[in-house]
C-alpha cells in the first residue's frame, strides 16, 4: 500500500495562475482593474462588481491568524493533533491553510498573530502554500 | 408566501430512532413517509408533490408508488427540508400540486444503503480547503468559533453550557438518545475532538428519518390532526467554503433567511413562544439567537447561561434535546421541523404550555445555507 497523501488540488483553467504561482514561490491574488477590489479564490471576474477586467499580482505573503481548530481525530496522512487555520492576508482576502514551524497548541496559536507564507512542493504540478509565524 | 395559506396535516418520524441497523436509507425515508401518511389519513395515490434528500426524488417516488406532478430535490445540507417546506408552499399556492410529501431518512450511524462521498478535487473547495486536513463538519463547521469567542470574550464554560441545557430538555424526552444529566465540568472533561470542541459539544451520529405532508389551509380541517399553519418562510446561502464566510462571528445566511421569515410572518420576537435552532455543534444556538435577533451580538452565551432557553425559561429552545442530545442523522433539519409541529399540536414530550408560534431555524452545509420556517397553530 502506498502512503496516503493529502488530497491535492486539481487546477482548473481559472485557477491555474495560482498554482503556477505557488510552484514559482509566489502567492498570487487578483485585483479588479475597475473597483480595485482584491479577492480570492481565483475567478476571471471581480467578486464585488462582476467586472471581467481583472489582473493577477504577487501578494506580500504576510497574514494574520483569523481562526482555527486543532483536530484531534485521525486523518491520514496528517498527524493529530494538527491545526486547520483560516488566515487573513495583508491584502484582505482570507484562505484556509496549516500553520507550520510552531507547536499545534492553543498557547502557541494566538489569534491575530503575524504570519508569513511558505511553500512546500507536493508533486511536479502542485506546491501548497502554508503559513509560519512571522520572523520564525 | 401568503400567511397561513398552507398547513402541515401530516407529520411523523421513523418508528425507531437512534441505532437502526435493520433498515437501509431509502427504507428510513419510506418508514417516515408511511407514518406521516397514516397520521394524515392519506395513501400514496393522494400525494402529487414530492420533495426529498439525500435519496433521489425519482427513486423514492417509485419506491413509494407516487407519481408526482411537482418535485424538489434541493440539497443544501441539513436545512434542505426547511427549503422544501418553503418551495412546497409556493408550489401549492401556484397550483402545481395540492398535497406534498417531504421526506428525510439517513442511516448516519449504521451506514446501510448509503452512497460513498467522493470529493471533487477540481472544485474550489477541493483546491483550496481539502488539502489542509479537513474531514467533515467537526473540522470545518467549528473553525469560526475561536474568532467569535475572542470578539465577545466567550469562555469554553459558556460554550459547554449550551450542551448542558439541551441535555435537560432531552431528559424529558423518552425518544432522546442521551438523557442522563451532565454538567459543564463533564462537557469540558469529555474527549477533545477539534479544539475548542469536545465530544459533548458535538452532535450525535444516529439513524432515523421524518416526513411532513403539506396542503392548502382551507382543506386542513378535513384531516384527523389539528393543522399547523405556515406563517412565514425564509432561505439563503452564503458560501460552501468556510474560509470565504464574510464574518466568522455571524452567519449572513442566518440573518437573511431569518429576517425574510419574520417579515413574511409579520411577527416580532416577543410573539415567539418556542424556537428550534439546528445545533450540529454547541456554537450554533449562539449564532442562531443573535442572527435571528433574539439577542444582541455577543449576548447569547449569557442568555443561555442565565437559563432563558432552559426548561422554565422565557424562550424554550431545542426542546427535543437537539442534535446534541436527541438525535442527529446527518441532516437534522427535519427533526427540528418535527419538534416545532409537535409543539404546535400540543403533543411534544416537553410541551411548552400554550405555545402558539414556533420557529424552526436550520443550517446546512456547515454555514453554507439556511432555512427558517415560522409555524402557528391558530388558523387564518
Amino acid at each position: 500500500m502506498p502512503e496516503p497523501k493529502r488530497p491535492l488540488p486539481k487546477p482548473t483553467p481559472e485557477t491555474r495562475h495560482f498554482w503556477e504561482g505557488t510552484a514559482a514561490g509566489e502567492l498570487r491574488l487578483q485585483r479588479c482593474d475597475e473597483c480595485r477590489h482584491v479577492y480570492f479564490p481565483p475567478r476571471p471576474f471581480c467578486s464585488k462588481c462582476a467586472s471581467r477586467k481583472v489582473s493577477v499580482f504577487k501578494a506580500s505573503g504576510r497574514a494574520k491568524l483569523y481562526s482555527y481548530v486543532i483536530n484531534h481525530r485521525p486523518v491520514p496522512p496528517f498527524t493529530a493533533p494538527y491545526a486547520i487555520a483560516v488566515v487573513e492576508l495583508a491584502e484582505g482576502p482570507r484562505m484556509m491553510t496549516n500553520i507550520v514551524g510552531c507547536p499545534q497548541t492553543p498557547e502557541a496559536l494566538q489569534l491575530d498573530m503575524l504570519l508569513e507564507v511558505v511553500f512546500e512542493q507536493q508533486t511536479d504540478e502542485i506546491t501548497l502554500p502554508f503559513f509560519k509565524p512571522a520572523g520564525a | 408566501m401568503k400567511r397561513k395559506s398552507i398547513a402541515v396535516v401530516g407529520a411523523a418520524e421513523t418508528t425507531e430512532l437512534g441505532v437502526i441497523p435493520n433498515l437501509s436509507q431509502i427504507q428510513l425515508h419510506a418508514d417516515a413517509a408511511l407514518n406521516a401518511m397514516a397520521d394524515a389519513g392519506l395513501k400514496p395515490s393522494d400525494i402529487d408533490g414530492l420533495a426529498t434528500t439525500p435519496e433521489w426524488t425519482p427513486s423514492l417516488g417509485n419506491y413509494l408508488g407516487i407519481t408526482p406532478t411537482w418535485v424538489d430535490g434541493t440539497m443544501v445540507g441539513g436545512c434542505s427540508f426547511m427549503l422544501h417546506v418553503r418551495h412546497a408552499a409556493a408550489a401549492i399556492n401556484e397550483g402545481l400540486c395540492s398535497t406534498v410529501l417531504i421526506t428525510h431518512g439517513e442511516s448516519g450511524r449504521s451506514r446501510v444503503g448509503v452512497g460513498a462521498f467522493v470529493g471533487n478535487r477540481a472544485s474550489l473547495e477541493g483546491q483550496f480547503e481539502a488539502p489542509y486536513g479537513i474531514m467533515g463538519p467537526t473540522t470545518v463547521f467549528t473553525i469560526p468559533v475561536l474568532r467569535y469567542m475572542k470578539t465577545y470574550g466567550i469562555s469554553e464554560e459558556q460554550l459547554a453550557m449550551v450542551a448542558v441545557v439541551q441535555r435537560e430538555w432531552a431528559a424529558k424526552n423518552p425518544r432522546a438518545s442521551m438523557k442522563d444529566p451532565i454538567t459543564v465540568d463533564n462537557v469540558l472533561k469529555s474527549r477533545m475532538i477539534a479544539y475548542p470542541f469536545r465530544l459533548m459539544m458535538c452532535c450525535l451520529v444516529t439513524d432515523g428519518g421524518g416526513a411532513l405532508i403539506l396542503t392548502r389551509a382551507e382543506r386542513a380541517k378535513d384531516f384527523p390532526r389539528p393543522p399547523v399553519y405556515i406563517l412565514g418562510t425564509g432561505e439563503a446561502t452564503e458560501s460552501w467554503m468556510i474560509s470565504q464566510m464574510e464574518d466568522f462571528t455571524t452567519s449572513k445566511a442566518f440573518r437573511v433567511s431569518g429576517k425574510k421569515a419574520f417579515d413574511e410572518a409579520g411577527i416580532t420576537h416577543k410573539d415567539v413562544d418556542h424556537l428550534m435552532i439546528y445545533d450540529a455543534f454547541a456554537h450554533l444556538p449562539l449564532y442562531g439567537l443573535e442572527d435571528l435577533g433574539f439577542c444582541k451580538p455577543g449576548d447569547a452565551a449569557a442568555f443561555i447561561w442565565e437559563r432563558n432557553t432552559a426548561p422554565g425559561g422565557k424562550l424554550p429552545v431545542n426542546t427535543n434535546g437537539g442534535g446534541l442530545s436527541y438525535m442527529h442523522s446527518g441532516m437534522y433539519g427535519m427533526y427540528a421541523l418535527q419538534e416545532s409541529v409537535r409543539q404546535m399540536r400540543g403533543i411534544a414530550a416537553a410541551q411548552v404550555p400554550g405555545a402558539r408560534i414556533s420557529i424552526a431555524h436550520g443550517v446546512g452545509g456547515m454555514f453554507a445555507a439556511s432555512g427558517t420556517i415560522v409555524f402557528s397553530n391558530e388558523g387564518p
